[in-house]
């Protein structure tokens, strides 16, 4: 295919997933909604006040940028996994096997879809944020840069995951026991400075970390690790990913047979 | 004086689809092609026969590039699979055996967007969708969830999409299915006009009847090995013999020995014979009338190339 033409079936893919996830969005957009309302509700404006300030801010301000974080996180995952694993298990992945289409463009349709979904719930979210308390972006460029690159990784993640996933519940553990747990302890409801040293050290290599507080950095100013840092350290999981999930569908994994 | 030399046609010397030693082995260790030769001209409409388990899908999701070969060559139009796949694909349509759309989009959605994953820009997937929609008799369906439609339309569904992209070559799998006598009529009526306006044809079936009335050349596959390959008519004139089942008017205790002729009783009305070539039925008649047996009515035993795919697929199991 000329140049053209991957850009058009880059687009059918994309079309395809934004499509997807908005014809169903009483799963795909209503459920983060609410519960980052609730989270908001009891953690920020019941709670938070007895709390008192952190990091210089409301705690309620303090976790606005964290749950916008985790609600892209999540969705950008969750998108990509079952819509993939979906396409496996229905078969009509082949659709786009037996198609001329390099497998880079098949990754970046798909991830596409993820980040797609993942803006979509993050701003849903910051609406509601809006509700409880005021938030202004002081760092445009690297809102933009952190968003991106984070619902990125994790629609690759999420493509990875449903690659090797074989049945249902194989869609189900990560984001279970490895995703739920990365973003909790990855600085979401409080400062790593509050812990002692070595589980600061700990902290520092969750790469959960380094999103949420180059976020926290763009939102609020304020932010735990160094934001270069932060940026870089996404980035080298990104192309990480990338080449991973390249090699993986090259090589057919769970796929072909 | 010098005759003028016929300048071959390059186009017609390639074949459409060439197939080397194909191999394949499943992870389980089952060995399911063992070494297959096929050579199918540009233009041909090949029946891939062969009985449940032979090999049929195993080879097609291996020129469809979703299944991975053990060994051997697949080349389409002189492009080999492994070399140039983006071209070899573009080049292959194919309706696989089993449903693989999504359950939930349209039918005009799974068309505009198979279109898409060719590189074809939405105004003319449109209109192509449009054209397969309607020839296939899904026009009015188009907005409907793929998952109402029937069991039959279903698979003409399949045929839509997978001659969206117009590709040169056509290869269904058993495209027939479970698809009722009418439709598929129609079906053949629709493959057969394709074929005669240049596209390639690569089919497989359980309906031998079909096989017949469609294709020029036949391939017959057992156990992953190819045990015949040969155009349609010379198959037939293999067949040396023609059973006919004749009906007969009333019981009879036994049948008169006819000198020359097999017959046999299925039941005490039902007899079953069994002609050669070189013998006329005139005779044969003449002398159940002198012995005052009465025929009411005369059939084919079986549709003709039923009796020799099961000799040949018998005689492989011997080997
Ligand atoms: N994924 C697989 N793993 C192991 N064995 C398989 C796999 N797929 C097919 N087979 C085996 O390979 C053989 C050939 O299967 P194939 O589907 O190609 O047969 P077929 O000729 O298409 O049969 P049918 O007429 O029933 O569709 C069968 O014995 C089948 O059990
Ligand atoms: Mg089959």
């Amino acid at each position: 295919m000329n140049s053209e033409g991957l850009f058009v079936a880059f687009c059918t893919i994309l079309d395809k997933e934004v499509g997807r996830f908005l014809r169903i969005w009483a799963q795909t957009i209503v459920p983060p909604a609410v519960s980052m309302a609730l989270y908001f509700m009891i953690f920020g404006h019941l709670i938070g006040p007895r709390i008192g300030e952190m990091g210089g801010f409301t705690y309620m301000q303090f976790i606005a940028p964290g749950l916008i974080m985790m609600s892209i996180i999540n969705n950008a995952y969750a998108n990509v996994v079952s819509s993939f694993f979906g396409a496996k298990f229905q078969k009509h992945l082949e659709e786009m096997l037996v198609a001329p289409i390099p497998n880079w463009i098949i990754l970046a349709g798909y991830v596409g879809g993820g980040v797609a979904r993942g803006l979509a719930v993050g701003l849903v979210v910051s609406g509601i944020a809006l509700l409880f308390t005021h938030l202004h972006v002081r760092h445009f460029l690297v809102v933009i840069a952190v968003v991106l690159l984070t619902s990125v990784l994790f629609s690759l993640a999420g493509l990875i995951n449903a690659i090797y996933a074989r049945k249902f519940d194989d869609i189900s553990i990560i984001p279970t026991f490895v995703l739920t747990p990365l973003i909790y302890l990855g600085g979401v409801f409080y400062s790593i400075n509050l812990l002692p040293d070595f589980w600061q050290a700990v902290s520092r290599a969750n790469p959960v970390l380094y999103m949420v507080n180059a976020f926290r950095y763009g939102l609020l100013g304020t932010s735990d690790v160094d934001v270069t840092m932060a940026l870089l350290v996404i980035t080298a999981f990104v192309v990480a990913l990338t080449a991973f999930a390249l090699l993986l569908l090259e090589r057919g994994t769970g796929i072909k047979t | 004086m010098v005759r003028p030399v016929a300048r071959p046609d390059p186009s017609r010397m390639i074949n459409a689809l060439e197939i080397r030693g194909l191999e394949k082995t499943y992870a389980n260790g089952f060995r399911a092609l063992k070494g297959i030769d096929l050579h199918v001209p540009n233009g041909d409409f090949l029946a891939l026969l062969g009985p449940n388990g032979a090999g049929k899908s195993t080879t097609i999701g291996i020129i469809s590039s979703l299944v991975r070969k053990s060994a051997g060559t697949v080349s389409v139009f002189g492009v080999d699979l492994d070399q140039d796949p983006q071209k070899a694909k573009s080049l292959l349509g194919i309706v696989p055996q089993e449903l693989n759309f999504s359950m939930f989009e349209t039918c005009l959605d799974i068309l505009v967007h198979q279109a898409g994953y060719y590189g074809i820009r939405r105004r003319v997937a449109l209109e192509r969708a449009e054209r397969y929609l309607m020839q296939l008799g899904l026009w009015e369906k188009r907005n409907d969830q793929s998952r109402t439609l029937s069991g039959g339309l279903k698979r003409r569904l399949m045929i839509a999409r997978a001659l969206v992209h117009e590709p040169q070559m056509l290869i269904l799998d058993e495209p027939t299915a479970g698809v009722d006598v009418e439709l598929r009529r129609s079906m053949w009526s629709f493959l057969l006009d394709i074929n005669n306006r240049g596209t390639t044809i690569v089919l497989t079936t359980h309906y031998l009847e079909e096989a017949e009335s469609l294709c020029r050349n036949i391939a017959i596959i057992d156990k992953g090995q190819i045990i015949e390959s040969t155009s349609m008519k010379s198959l037939l004139a293999k067949l040396n013999t023609h059973t006919f089942i004749m009906d007969l008017d009333r019981p009879y205790d036994s049948l008169p020995l006819v000198h020359g002729y097999s017959l046999h009783a299925i039941d005490p009305t039902t007899v079953e014979v069994e002609l050669t070539k070189e013998q006329d039925m005139n005779e044969l008649f003449l002398k159940l009338t002198e012995s005052n047996v009465r025929i009411r009515s005369m059939r084919n035993k079986s549709n003709r190339l039923e009796e020799l795919f099961i000799r040949l697929v018998e005689s492989n199991k011997l080997n």
